[in-house]
């Protein structure tokens, strides 16, 4: 079925004029679905500004029970893991197979430390209840004076909880890059899912950007 | 077109599997219809329920609680799973590669997707029925939405569900529509139904995700009392009610922009004359998809708003008025001096402009502070957005369905019967919600099961003329599909109505499986009726 030319390649879809057609519409769609993200984000930003002011007093003091080393170490290894993405495109355009896959590994592992360390600190919090809504509990002498620091957490834990959803779901999709392009199903001539894959990663990598300064380094 | 046009996207490939597993936009269009038209009447039958329980003042049929129960579910059932979804996904799936001259939308596999994401969030919704309802109203406002024993959760979910695929759908069309259109077909000879899926796709992919995340925070209010939306745990349950209506204004014009797009076809096509304003009603729509954004505010005129946010909200909300005017003077002008006739689709089309122009009208009073806080909450309100939503949306909807129906299925259906359908749907439809207008303004409350013995002559008389409203709707679609089972079939290169679009002009009916049996070349605009010969079939 169809008129398939001869000498047009395979992953060329029936319904596109062309490779770079369909690139072209890839390319586009991802940048709306990344609209889509900022806009997810958005309303809880929004729900961020508007606790933040009402309780100024209290975001600045709750923010101090946060840990800002794992927090910086986080925000380092994020921006590390988008330099590698970066770096597993430029070498599939080079077509330089192995530096790609090697690239792509670093990536799926930096992303693998930053849930560890989320998964540390997030522990902590469970042990000493600083958790959100009704489960808040923690009543050190660092929080005793705090007017609803359980607010505070919700915002922190659906914030960067979502976030964590974003990097096991990224993890995921690396993981499938590293198996195409070990295959060889990604070439020079057609990488485009690994370059929409990052788009998505430099995204995940933003939105902590900004989650980072507005929960661990307020006041 | 030899015997070839035998083959069709119905008959070709056969088999259940190549249906559930189709990547056909026109047969993912189809089912979004079915099941869209399912859902439209099982909504209508709560809504008749309702209108039999205030029959008479009194709890005469259900209990008040089994009431609060059936207004919700309506209101879900016809917003969230058949105007939203089902009308995109039904009509723009179907025409919007036809029109701009594609084999298909942009990400096929992603259109079937969308439609499973849909069944699978209406699942959750029938859960939800069987389960024993929800009593919130389709707005689940805090603090009764996280305290209510009824299935808030699946319901929410549903919803929450359901939005992804209104997010792919748009997705799906706003690179379709950038990206897959024939060469030459530049943005300004775009068919108007393909602006309008524009502007409906970026609300879409824009405001939605707001909802899914509102929904998400309603649901963890109830699981873990984050106390986000809960007073006693230091949060605001108003500011629900911004996350909800940033979404759901905009909404109403997922839910309207569709029915503009579907008039600006109808309306040159059966007058014979080229629209007028073309620019002028691309970019009206553009800008209402604009506006819809700041204007939320006037939902919540009476939810404790400062004075100044009310005089802002308020004075936006007139904005909505230019752009939506500038639309209905060109669909008159259009009509004028042209040779209109009066067919099924053109009834529609003209109960739509009468029925949706006293929508809008209403929804200026309601915009005025003053006055909305004497309407907020009563049948007024309910009355305006019925004008809007079923006056103006869904008799667009049966409009479009029969200026497409020889297209998408080859088949006519009886055009005396639908002349009579649709002006039972006209009639019946302003005799159930011209009352309410009365109702609302002698102080009805809304969302209530019973009433005092004031209001009986005008609720009498709209639930009699629902009844009315409810069999032309039946009959309507149901003279839909008696033109399969009589197999009244118009002829494979038939223009019936003499359209101009790439769907009417190359391409049989029912289209080809990959649509055009060669890649169209451009000819003429979507609306030049004096440029080109009318197909000779076109006069019978």
């Amino acid at each position: 079925m169809g008129h398939h030319n001869p000498d047009s390649p395979s992953h060329l879809k029936h319904y596109f004029h062309d490779v770079n057609q369909q690139y072209e519409t890839s390319k586009f769609a991802m940048w709306a679905f990344i609209l889509t993200e900022v806009l997810t984000f958005a309303g809880l930003f929004v729900a961020y500004i508007v606790y933040r002011s009402w309780y100024p007093d209290m975001f600045v003091d709750a923010h101090k029970l946060l840990d800002v080393n794992k927090g910086l170490m986080n925000t380092i290894v994020l921006i590390t893991s988008s330099l590698t993405m970066a770096l597993a495109i430029w070498a599939i355009q080079k077509n330089n197979k192995k530096l790609s896959v090697v690239m792509l590994v670093a990536t799926f592992i930096f992303a693998l430390v930053f849930l560890g360390i989320k998964y540390l600190e997030y522990s902590h919090k469970f042990e000493v209840g600083q958790l959100p809504g009704e489960f808040y509990s923690y009543m050190g002498p660092d929080a005793v004076h705090l007017n609803n620091p359980h607010i505070f957490f919700s915002i922190y834990f659906i914030m960067t909880g979502l976030h964590g959803l974003h990097v096991a779901i990224g993890m995921g999709l690396i993981a499938w890059l590293i198996y195409s392009t070990q295959k060889g199903n990604l070439t020079p001539e057609y990488y485009t899912p690994m370059e929409m894959i990052g788009i998505f990663w430099h995204l995940v990598d933003l939105i902590w950007i900004y989650l980072f300064p507005l929960f661990y380094l307020i006041g | 077109m030899s015997n070839k046009t035998k083959q069709n996207y119905l008959n070709h490939p056969k088999g259940i599997m190549s249906w559930l597993l189709t990547l056909d936009h026109k047969r993912i269009g189809l089912m979004y219809l079915f099941s869209g038209i399912l859902f439209f009447f099982l909504g209508g039958l709560l809504a008749l329920v309702m209108r039999f329980e205030l029959a008479a003042p009194g709890n005469d049929i259900i209990s008040n609680e089994v009431y609060n129960n059936v207004y919700t579910l309506h209101g879900a059932i016809m917003i969230f799973l058949f105007i939203i979804p089902a009308i995109p996904g039904a009509l723009g799936n179907i025409l919007l590669p036809l029109m701009v001259g594609a084999k298909d939308v942009a990400f096929p596999r992603l259109n079937l997707a969308s439609f499973y994401i849909y069944s699978f969030g209406a699942l959750f919704a029938m859960y939800t029925i069987i389960n024993g309802g929800v009593d919130t109203g389709w707005t689940f406002y805090t603090p009764y939405s996280t305290q209510s024993s009824s299935n808030v959760v699946p319901m929410t979910l549903g919803i929450f569900i359901i939005g992804f695929s209104s997010i792919l759908t748009g997705l799906n069309f706003i690179a379709t529509i950038h990206k897959m259109r024939i060469p030459g077909l530049t943005w300004y000879k775009l068919p108007l139904f393909v602006w309008a899926l524009y502007g409906t796709s970026l609300v879409q992919i824009t405001a939605t995700p707001v909802l899914a995340i509102t929904m998400v925070l309603l649901m963890l209010e109830r699981f873990l009392g984050i106390g986000i939306f809960d007073p006693a745990l230091g949060g605001d349950p108003v500011l629900y009610q911004h996350f909800f209506w940033f979404y759901s204004h905009p909404a109403v014009y997922i839910m309207i922009l569709p029915a503009f797009g579907i008039i600006s076809e109808i309306i040159p096509v059966h007058s014979r004359k080229k629209i007028w304003g073309y620019k002028f009603i691309a970019y009206s729509t553009l800008s209402i998809a604009f506006i819809g954004f700041l204007v939320w505010g006037h939902h919540m005129f009476t939810s404790g708003q400062s004075v100044f946010s009310q005089i802002v909200f308020s004075f936006i909300t007139y904005f909505v008025g230019i752009p939506t005017g500038v639309k209905i003077f060109s669909w008159i002008l259009t009509m004028y001096k042209g040779q209109v006739s009066f067919t099924p689709p053109m009834f529609y089309a003209l109960s739509f402009l009468f029925l949706f122009t006293i929508g809008g009208l209403t929804g200026i009073f309601l915009g005025a502070v003053a006055l909305d806080i004497h309407l907020h909450d009563t049948y007024f309100v309910v009355a305006h957005f019925h004008y809007v939503m079923q006056g103006g949306t869904i008799v667009a909807f049966l409009g479009g369905l029969h200026h497409w129906w020889p297209k998408s299925f080859g088949v006519m259906y009886n055009q005396t019967i639908a002349n009579i359908a649709a002006l039972g749907v006209f009639i019946g439809f302003n005799g159930t919600f011209f009352p309410q207008f009365l109702l609302g303004l002698r102080g009805m409350p809304r969302r209530y099961a019973t009433y005092d013995e004031q209001f009986v002559e005008l609720h009498s008389y709209s639930t009699f003329w629902s009844g009315i409203l409810g069999i032309s709707i039946f009959i309507a679609v149901m003279n839909l599909f008696w033109s399969f089972i009589k197999k009244n079939k118009v002829d494979p290169g038939s223009n019936p109505w003499g359209g101009m679009t790439l769907e009417w002009t190359h391409t049989s009916s029912p289209p080809h499986p990959h649509n055009f049996e060669e890649e169209p070349v451009l000819q003429h605009g979507p609306y030049d009726y004096d440029k080109v010969i009318v197909d000779k079939t076109y006069k019978k």
